[in-house]
């Protein structure tokens, strides 16, 4: 703690809230782009450059660039930004705010250049390997300690719901990463290690983990973010505290008991199917609590969202978050997932969460916090955050629809038998449907990517201090 | 800021009580949770209790809850991979029994092995034979009648059981040697057979030296090829007259294959697919354009002059596959790629 925080004007640490803003929009635009070469690899395979930039090692690239390293940033930006301010406190811990900075994109660097090397423990979203593991498992302590130490010393009695949703995130996803990733180096000087538990024991920790990245990391920690920058936006109380308190427990108890639905019609036992699918039906309201706090909160505000784009990204992204938290518990049904696992329609809901939701509420905290962190009045140009949002919500919708057309077309192919009960359609056949709309992903990819560069333009004006246009 | 300073106000646009707690400014409307939200979350929670009753769910010391039916994932698979053997059993029973003639002249059988051999065709030789057989760099295209190892039904039924040098004990097996590797000739009697080799197509431009290439032929690869190179099925030795080739007749080409010699292997398909599979196959291949009545003998064959253009003008055969615009394409890639992988 430093001494000159005085009660009426704590001296707040901006600067590293500031390098992890600069830090989320690069990575922002790394992980968009490598998706955007990921999706021409689909589409087009003689782009594979062969052996680091192949589709394979390129593929966790992008993932952990998008989730991490994007999501990540912005997570640690805003969460020290806003536990900071509601807790009128200075951040905890002198510099180990900024050791977390540095560590953690040492962590992201160490992964990427791992995957591009072929070194991957081959765990979806938990591909780095033991040394990089270990390093984070460091990092992400300090985190926790910087938030709790904040926490602690806050000069406000309570503690604004934001912060339970953050203080969820950094809790669980330490423990999810400390479960997921017991395993044995092969030696000390090496790269490679093996997995502790085997089989479907390690594929059910593997998805008690992937799931509850979803929950944890690409949900909780965003809904913190949008309980602090929409009303802060719009200017108006959070609509129902009740609501907060009843999603939040609900929502945290019930996502732990969802991963199995990843693992439908597999060597997983049937009890434990049935459970991961009823949790994951139980979720939906719990989902859906955060969605209508989010949108409710604008009642009596509701030209705000004619008028101000940057309120209108955060309800959009809202929008997204009901809509993917509808699809994912209909995904969920057994029935419904032995059409839709293994196929596209996974991918397209994937990314209506990610680039609706999450892509979205980040744009509009963003486009929030870095005028008042350089200290500007308000972001160069509305009018271009405005384009921005609308290149990039055609984008999705390019994105999801064609993911969802080649997504059931693929899983009607696969299952379609003739009068005579034989497979109708080879595999390969499905692939080759599938390409126009490989085609039409990457094109959706191009626009989403290409409002993320408008984006950075107006924060390199906005930070320059050039006059306001309109 | 201490809650205790601050009064719970009544918030004027909605006229709805806030909880009377700020931070940095935000407040909290006291606004109850939504009843149709808690109606759904409720329904949802007794629907599950329900779904865990009839199904497989909680785990007990001793297992797990079985459900009120007894319902397991591995049943249901049965129940359904019967349903679609149902299907099938109908010309099943009679296919089983059937000769190969009797299919050939049998409608419905035949249509039953020709939308099984389709199905299995392109999960199973498509990926090494192209779409539609029509074959690749060292894989022989299956739509013409120039067969290494014979055209029959019989005969492509014993090629696909049991494969050619997979390593069965009933494998089709011959081994043409590697003559340059192995030193049997020197590299001017391999140019000098290679030479000859192209002329017997009519390709060589070269025609000093076809005498000691017809000599070297005469000697080393006559025993397989034929006199006159028209080919030998006992070893799947290929027509060396025509301009079909399965490695390719260009002068480096042959050169290499009598140099290293080749050797392709076709899998053996016995442990894989079952009789009826193979069978459907057979027709199926035996079909695609270049089937024989019955096992010729390599005598009967009349070695010709080897400029019918056989591969080049051959009708282009109906494939399954190009129902999908660019199907061909996909597969022919997918060949390329094995193919540079051998190389
Ligand atoms: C791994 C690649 C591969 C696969 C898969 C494969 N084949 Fe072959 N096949 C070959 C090769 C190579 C040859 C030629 C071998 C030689 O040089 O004699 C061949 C030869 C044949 C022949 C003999 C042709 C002749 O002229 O006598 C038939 C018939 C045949 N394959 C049918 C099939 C069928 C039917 C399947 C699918 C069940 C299949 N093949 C799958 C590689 C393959
Ligand atoms: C033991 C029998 C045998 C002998 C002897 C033999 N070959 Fe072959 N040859 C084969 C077989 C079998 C193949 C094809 C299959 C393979 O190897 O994949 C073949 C393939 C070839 C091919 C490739 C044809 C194509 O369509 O691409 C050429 C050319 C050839 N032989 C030339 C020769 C010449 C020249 C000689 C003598 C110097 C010779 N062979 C001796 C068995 C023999
Ligand atoms: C320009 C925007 C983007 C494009 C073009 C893109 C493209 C892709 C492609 C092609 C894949 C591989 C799909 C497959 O294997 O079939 C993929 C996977 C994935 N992407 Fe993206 N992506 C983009 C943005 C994002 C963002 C912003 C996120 C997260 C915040 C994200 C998260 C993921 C995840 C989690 C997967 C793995 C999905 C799975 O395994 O089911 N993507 N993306
Ligand atoms: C109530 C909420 C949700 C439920 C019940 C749910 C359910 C599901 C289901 C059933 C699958 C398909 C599993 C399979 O067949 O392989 C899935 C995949 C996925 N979902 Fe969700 N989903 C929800 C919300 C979200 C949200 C909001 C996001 C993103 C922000 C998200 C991200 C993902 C990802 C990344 C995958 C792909 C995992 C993989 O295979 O790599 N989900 N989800």
């Amino acid at each position: 703690m430093t001494s000159e925080v005085t009660h009426t004007n704590p001296n707040y640490n901006y600067d590293v809230v500031r390098l992890f803003t600069l830090a989320t929009i690069f990575w922002g635009v790394v992980g968009f782009a490598a998706g955007v070469f990921i999706a021409l690899q689909m589409a087009f395979p003689e782009l594979n450059i062969e052996p680091y930039l192949n589709f394979g090692r390129l593929r966790p690239v992008h993932t952990s660039a998008v989730i991490f390293a994007f999501g990540g940033n912005a997570l640690f930006a805003t969460s020290y930004y806003v536990v900071q301010r509601t807790c009128h406190a200075r951040l905890w811990g002198g510099n180990l705010p900024l050791f977390t900075f540095f560590g953690y994109q040492l962590v992201i660097v160490m992964a990427a250049l791992g995957y591009v090397l072929g070194v991957t423990q081959g765990k979806e979203y938990a591909e780095p390997e033991w040394y990089v593991d270990l390093w984070l498992t460091i990092v992400w302590v300090a985190y926790l300690a910087v938030y709790m130490g904040t926490l602690i010393t806050r000069k406000e009695k309570h503690i604004y719901v934001a912060n339970w949703f953050y203080l969820s995130f950094i809790i669980t996803v330490a423990v999810l990463h400390l479960g997921n990733n017991i395993s044995i180096p092969v030696d000390l000087l090496g790269a490679k290690s093996y997995s502790a538990p085997a089989g479907v024991q390690s594929a059910m920790i593997q998805w008690w983990y992937g799931h509850n990245a979803v929950g944890f990391f690409l949900t909780a920690g965003f809904l913190g973010m949008m309980y602090y920058f929409i009303p802060k936006r719009a200017e108006r109380p959070v609509y129902s505290y009740r609501l907060s308190i009843l999603h939040f427990w609900s929502l945290i108890f019930i996502y732990i008991w969802a991963g199995p639905h990843h693992l439908h019609y597999t060597a997983l036992p049937d009890w434990a199917q049935t459970l991961g699918m009823t949790f994951s039906i139980i979720l939906w309201m719990p989902s859906w609590g955060g969605m209508i706090n989010g949108m409710m909160t604008l009642s009596g505000a509701w030209n705000k969202l004619r008028e101000d784009p940057v309120i209108r990204f955060m309800i959009i992204g809202v929008a997204f978050y009901g809509m993917s938290t509808f699809e994912g518990p209909l995904m969920s049904i057994k029935a419904v997932n032995s059409l839709s696992h293994y196929t596209d329609w996974t991918i397209g809901h994937v990314h209506s969460g990610a680039l609706g939701w999450v892509g979205f509420i980040t744009f509009g905290a963003l486009y929030y916090l870095v005028p008042k962190l350089w200290g500007r009045e308000e972001v160069y140009s509305l009018k271009l955050v405005n384009l921005h949002l609308w290149v990039a919500t055609l984008g999705i919708v390019l994105y999801i629809a064609a993911m969802w057309v080649s997504g059931i077309m693929q899983g009607l192919m696969w299952r379609s038998y003739d009068e005579m009960g034989f497979l109708q359609y080879s595999f390969v056949e499905s692939v080759m449907a599938m390409h126009p709309f490989y085609v039409i992903r990457a094109l959706g990819g191009v626009l989403y990517l290409s409002g993320a560069l408008i984006m950075v333009y107006n924060f390199w004006r906005t930070i320059r201090g050039d006059a306001r246009v309109n | 800021m201490s809650d205790e300073q601050r009064k719970k106000e009544i918030d004027e646009v909605t006229g709805v009580e806030t909880t009377g707690h700020e931070w940095d400014g935000l407040k909290e409307l006291n606004n109850p949770a939504p009843r149709w939200w808690l109606w759904v979350f409720y329904i949802c929670i007794i629907w599950s209790i329900g779904y865990w009753v009839v199904y497989p769910s909680w785990p007990t010391l001793s297992g797990n809850t079985a459900g009120r039916f007894g319902w397991s994932s591995a049943q249901k698979l049965k129940e359904e991979q019967a349903k679609i053997a149902d299907r099938q059993k109908v010309y099943l029973d009679r296919f089983e029994k059937a000769s190969f003639d009797e299919i050939m002249n049998d409608e419905e059988l035949y249509a039953f092995a020709m939308a099984g051999g389709a199905a299995a065709f392109k999960d199973n030789c498509a990926t090494c034979h192209g779409s539609g057989g029509s074959g690749a760099k060292g894989y022989p295209n299956l739509n013409d009648d120039d067969w290494l190892w014979g055209g029959s039904i019989e005969d492509i039924y014993q090629t696909i059981m049991y494969g050619i040098r997979s390593g069965h004990d009933e494998e089709r097996v011959s081994a043409m040697p590697a003559f340059g590797k192995d030193e049997l000739l020197t590299r001017d009697e391999i140019a000098a057979v290679t030479n000859y080799v192209m002329s017997l197509s009519g390709e060589a431009e070269d025609e000093a030296g076809l005498g000691q290439g017809r000599t070297i032929f005469q000697d080393n690869c006559a025993s397989c090829h034929g006199e006159n190179g028209q080919g030998g099925r006992d070893f799947g030795a290929p027509n060396l007259s025509d301009d079909i080739w399965l490695y390719g007749g260009d002068r480096e080409t042959i050169y290499e294959t009598v140099y290293n010699a080749r050797a392709g292997v076709m899998p053996t398909w016995e442990a894989r697919l079952d009789n009826n599979t193979i069978r459907q196959l057979a027709v199926y291949v035996h079909q695609l354009g270049g089937g024989e009545e019955e096992t010729v003998n390599v005598e009967q064959q009349q070695p010709d002059a080897g400029t019918d253009g056989v591969d080049t003008n051959a009708e282009p055969v109906e494939q399954p596959v190009d129902a999908i615009p660019g199907a061909a394409d996909v597969i022919d890639a997918v060949n390329d790629s094995i193919q540079e992988t051998q190389e």
